[in-house]
């Protein structure tokens, strides 16, 4: 049987793969919120795993409430990206600094 | 090396292979593609950890929705590539070392603290066993406040989406009505009541009009319109000079 631990390494990939990806994308939107679904994809594969190793259901439940609030993220997510570009006409995160932050 | 083996490490190489494309790839159009690729292999990694229902969720809602929105978004947006590409060897390096660093501390986590001898595999599930039944039963009795505020949240973010997005009074000229004035409309604006002679179509009950069977069709003319039985009161008060 596949142990416990080869799960976590698996999430612990593609958390590493996400955080990758945050930094090499860090000029597009679209792509940081795609690795922000990755990342939380590796969060829920080590939920899951611990919910079927610990034979215990609320490791399900928690995902399922992660699954929503990550869709309800990423459309608001692209609402807003829809929003900034008619505005800006780019999503450039470098040049969205209107803000002076 | 069983065949659950086989399946989940062969899953898992191309859960990894799908996240490196998204990261890497060129074209936005792809990378969501890879994230579709990438989302599957996650959903069949889980069936190999007896959680069905999140997997038919996982390919039901994000496959189907979320990577929909995602791909709509692309398509919407004209985007120039090289400039946002520029950089992306400089950041390269650095980002490496962060996750290399990452994987190598919770390797050292994991196998200090996770061995397989501690957390030993489970015993399968029995035949009738219903993963949906069980997550269904914690979720609407145990979870089910939590539940509702989900749901909640899933009609707050309808709302935001439509509201952020939506271009009202784009053109001055398109027909539109408020709803607030239709639903402050009075009856007195909408309904007249008009008083009229009672009068018979010719041919029903002829046996209690014997005087007038050919009654005409149409009044000359219908009797005055009468007040309005329920005037609105009038709301504004003669206020006394102070």
């Amino acid at each position: 049987m596949i142990p416990l631990s080869h799960y976590l390494a698996l999430g612990a990939v593609l958390f590493a793969l996400s955080v990758v990806g945050i930094f090499l994308n860090r000029k597009n939107v679209v792509i940081l919120l795609m690795s922000i679904e990755l990342l939380l994809l590796a969060v829920n594969i080590n939920f899951v795993a611990f919910s079927h190793f610990l034979q215990d259901v609320a490791g399900q439940v928690f995902v399922f409430f992660i699954l929503t609030v990550a869709a309800a993220e990423s459309a608001i997510g692209l609402a807003i990206l829809i929003v900034l570009f008619r505005a800006r006409r780019t999503i450039n995160v470098e040049e969205l600094d209107s803000l002076k932050g | 090396m069983t065949f659950l083996q086989f399946a989940f490490y062969c899953f898992a190489a191309v859960l990894v292979f799908a996240a490196a494309g998204v990261v890497t790839v060129r074209n936005p159009v792809k990378a969501a593609l890879f994230l579709v690729l990438a989302f599957f292999s996650a959903a069949c990694v889980w069936i190999t950890l007896e959680a069905e229902f999140l997997a038919i969720v996982l390919v039901l809602v994000y496959v189907g929705a979320v990577m929909v929105l995602f791909l709509f978004v692309v398509m919407m947006l004209d985007i120039d590539l090289a400039e946002l590409r520029a950089g992306f060897a400089r950041y390269l390096p650095v980002g490496s070392v962060v996750a290399v660093l990452l994987v190598v501390e919770i390797a050292l986590v994991l196998a200090r603290t996770f061995s397989p001898e501690r957390f030993a595999n489970p015993p399968p599930q029995a035949a009738g066993h219903s993963n949906t039944r069980e997550l269904g039963e914690q979720l609407y009795t145990v979870y089910i406040y939590p539940f509702e505020i989900a749901a909640f949240i899933l009609l707050v973010a309808i709302v935001a989406a439509i509201a952020l997005t939506m271009r009202a009074r784009q053109r001055p000229d398109a027909k539109r009505i408020d709803p607030a004035a239709q639903v402050r409309t009075r009856r007195e604006q909408r309904l007249r009541i008009v008083q009229m002679k009672p009068q018979r179509r010719p041919g029903a009950r002829a046996s209690e009009s014997p005087g007038s069977p050919e009654s005409p069709q149409h009044p000359d003319a219908p009797q005055p319109e009468s007040p309005s039985p329920s005037s609105p009161p009038s709301q504004s008060t003669e206020s006394s000079p102070s």
